[in-house]
């Protein structure tokens, strides 16, 4: 079982725990192959979706997770709440407590907000991600797909390519796969990567092709237009010409490499769409994954036993 | 009314004085100075086995009066003060309306003088409105009572109008203190830009954002020939850039906050807002080159850059946070703790810097126990052991970083013109 209360981050995570929650998800995954998909696990527990960011996919994918396992849920958002009158997230996470929910999910674009969350409620708090720090959840899912995949974790060469700096998917990735026993190389414009970036885990790749080359998972990371206050590439068309992921880069990778994206895609621009939509592409497995990961987690830290 | 000190161990590094004597107090003023003195009239204060030193002086807080009295006003903040161990400090003009007119200045030095605790010199602001687009009135204010001019808070990023306000400035002997950052590189940073910052996922402040205003405010004294004091400095390559400069006999002056000299860009982590300031917390690298800028005297003055805030204002997500800490209460103690103590600061530097310095380049009198001389004199105890408590500060600002820490040093009395304004023990 999980050793901490809250999923904040992967970096607090160890190997064997993050072993448990992707075995527990390959067991729950075969719930949403059923006709009637439901389990019981969680009825009676009602778990709060608090996104202060816009998002589609990983509110859908927490909401059918919670779903499938028979907890209640709602969705609070930013606009059109109580945030909008200004009220602090402190007040808004003691207000949501003391309707007696059993956790919460938090979207947030403040990095650290689900740390702050978690020094201020009882209740599990799920870091559904945080500014520019962690995306637990979406690491585990990209492991979770390699996994299924590969059979493996351990001694593969992953590729994360574009927009290190702003990419909360990337930390937790380098984080995650680092953990399990893979080689995390990151490669991007110098103005998208971070400082220090090698004092994660990862490697700085010469280049493109130097991070691409030989690899087992190549990842292109979106280009997150919305969170760059200056520019830091001169234009789209140049980005895709020297960092986006097209079929003759994804040919210096293994031939059975497979290409993972935490989407949405920009289609052309940190990924070409014939890449996307040809066979290495596990772009929609991920989505289902995704389901699979939160219903594990989810389930071990508000309806499992705990240490 | 006279009082005598007696028995302590008297230190001034200005004069070349350490010994134990007595120091006789008539009035406002110290008459003498010496073994043993006789004086049937005067009440008499046992101070053996205490340091009395010249009155500290602190040349950059914050004591946030008028307009965000809630963070602090200048009665809390002088009680702070006081109990610091500081006689005298000059405060910043980044209030509620800002300090940047005669009458604002008025205001502050009015209000000090009826609170009646340590003396508290305004610096007023270089531009209308710290706007940085005009210069203010300095004349004006000058002779209201500024010692000083800065923007602090804010960089004067326009060259022309800082280099026109060290010109004018130096007109009224005044010097420009100027909160080095490039905007255009600091903005939206929230810590220092580093593997923490990588870690975390925070915006970063790279050391460039300090380093070009520092190298640009060099050039500019060098230019005019008029004086200018680097605030606040927190990296090596700002020191590096004035031990140059001072090589070279241009007029640059500088301070530093011992939040930089002891604590890393570790503390950030976990997110503790707590240890959000501005400049932000650097590394070890530039932690040993600051310390090493105080020993060969490129560094002038140790200054707390006191930053009181309320509570709502610290406890919010990391990126909401305000920037600052609230420092007049814990400045000595951790300068005595982790300079002097560990050796690498001596007592005597440590009194220059944090009063004869900082009292000459604001020309202000003080630094200095003589006959004569203002009664403004702190009195230490080097031995005594204490631990932070922010719920006990006298300031409004509880916003430390350092909660709990055990220090070694303190001041157990504070005189401010013969009176005391702060004392552990009822004499």
């Amino acid at each position: 079982m999980l050793k901490k209360r809250h999923l904040l981050g992967i970096r607090e995570l160890e190997a064997e725990e993050i072993s448990l929650i992707l075995h527990q998800a390959l067991s729950l995954k075969e719930i949403m192959e059923r006709d009637i998909k439901k389990v019981p696990t969680l009825r009676g527990k009602a778990v709060v979706n608090l996104f202060y960011e816009p998002s589609t996919r990983t509110r859908n994918s927490f909401e059918l997770a919670a779903k499938y396992l028979s907890a209640d849920t709602i969705n609070f958002s930013a606009s059109g709440s109580s945030v909008q009158k200004g009220e602090t997230l402190k007040d808004t996470a003691k207000t949501l407590e003391m309707m007696a929910i059993d956790a919460i999910v938090i979207r947030h674009q403040s990095a650290g907000a689900a740390e702050f969350l978690a020094r201020h409620v009882r209740v599990p708090v799920i870091n559904a991600g945080d500014g520019t720090h962690e995306h637990p959840t979406q690491a585990l899912l990209d492991m979770l797909t390699v996994l299924v995949k590969k059979g493996t974790l351990s001694g593969l060469k992953v590729a994360i390519v574009g927009d290190i700096l702003h990419s909360r998917v990337a930390r937790s990735n380098i984080f995650g796969f680092t953990k399990m026993g893979s080689k995390v190389y990151v490669a991007g414009p110098g103005t998208l990567i971070p400082a220090e970036v090698e004092r994660l885990g990862a490697v700085l790749a010469k280049g493109v092709e130097d991070a691409v080359r030989d690899a087992d998972v190549v990842m292109p990371l979106r280009i997150q237009l919305e969170r760059q206050k200056k520019a830091m590439f001169p234009t789209p068309g140049e980005y895709f010409k020297f960092y986006g992921i097209d079929e003759e880069k994804l040919r210096l990778a293994k031939e059975d490499a497979l290409l993972l994206h935490p989407g949405p895609v920009n289609r052309g621009i940190e990924l070409s769409s014939a890449a996307m939509d040809g066979p290495q592409s596990l772009i929609n497995e991920q989505v289902k994954n995704g389901v699979a990961v939160r219903m594990a987690v989810l389930y071990m830290l508000i309806g499992g036993e705990r240490n | 009314m006279k009082v005598l000190l007696k028995g302590a161990r008297v230190l001034d590094p200005s004069r070349g004085l350490d010994g134990i004597l007595d120091v006789l107090i008539d009035g406002e003023r110290i008459t003498l100075i010496g073994e043993d003195i006789k004086a049937e009239d005067a009440k008499v204060i046992d101070l053996s086995g205490l340091l009395v030193v010249p009155g500290l002086v602190d040349m950059h807080v914050h004591l946030r009066d008028p307009g965000l009295e809630y963070k602090e006003d200048i009665e809390s903040g002088a009680k702070s003060a006081a109990a610091g161990g500081f006689t005298a400090i000059a405060c910043m003009p980044n209030t509620v309306p800002p300090v940047d007119n005669a009458a604002m200045v008025s205001y502050i030095a009015s209000k000090a003088e009826r609170v009646g605790l340590s003396r508290v010199f305004p610096i007023g602001c270089i531009s209308k409105g710290r706007e940085g687009r005009e210069l203010a009135e300095m004349g004006e204010m000058a002779m209201a009572g500024a010692v000083a001019f800065s923007d602090d808070g804010n960089c004067v990023s326009d060259a022309s109008l800082m280099r026109r306000a060290l010109m004018y400035a130096g007109d009224f002997g005044k010097v420009v203190i100027d909160h080095c950052e490039d905007p255009t590189l600091s903005a939206g940073g929230v810590m220092n830009e580093g593997y923490v910052s990588t870690l975390l996922g925070l915006p970063g402040i790279p050391r460039s954002a300090e380093e070009v205003m520092v190298a640009r405010d060099v050039i500019l004294a060098k230019e005019t020939g008029a004086p200018v004091h680097i605030a606040h400095v927190s990296t090596k390559g700002s020191v590096e850039i004035i031990r140059r400069a001072k090589a070279e006999g241009i007029p640059v002056t500088c301070e530093v906050a011992p939040h930089h000299l002891v604590l890393t860009e570790d503390a950030v982590m976990g997110y503790n807002t707590n240890a959000k300031v501005n400049p932000p917390l650097r590394t070890e690298e530039d932690v040993e080159a600051l310390i090493e800028g105080l020993k060969d005297g490129t560094i002038d003055a140790i200054v707390s850059d006191h930053a009181p805030h309320s509570m709502d204002e610290k406890d919010v997500e990391f990126d909401k946070a305000a920037f600052g800490i609230s420092g007049l209460e814990t400045s000595l103690g951790l300068v005595l703790t982790f300079l002097v103590g560990a050796g690498k600061l001596s007592l005597e530097e440590v009194v220059e810097k944090m009063s004869a310095n900082p009292a000459r380049i604001l020309k202000i009198e003080g630094g200095a126990l003589k006959e004569g001389a203002l009664a403004d004199i702190t009195v230490i105890d080097l031995k005594k052991k204490w631990a932070v408590e922010s719920a006990k500060f006298f300031s409004k600002g509880k916003n430390t970083p350092f909660e709990g820490w055990e220090l070694k040093g303190k001041a157990v009395m504070t005189m401010v013109g013969g009176r005391i304004v702060y004392s552990e023990k009822q004499y």
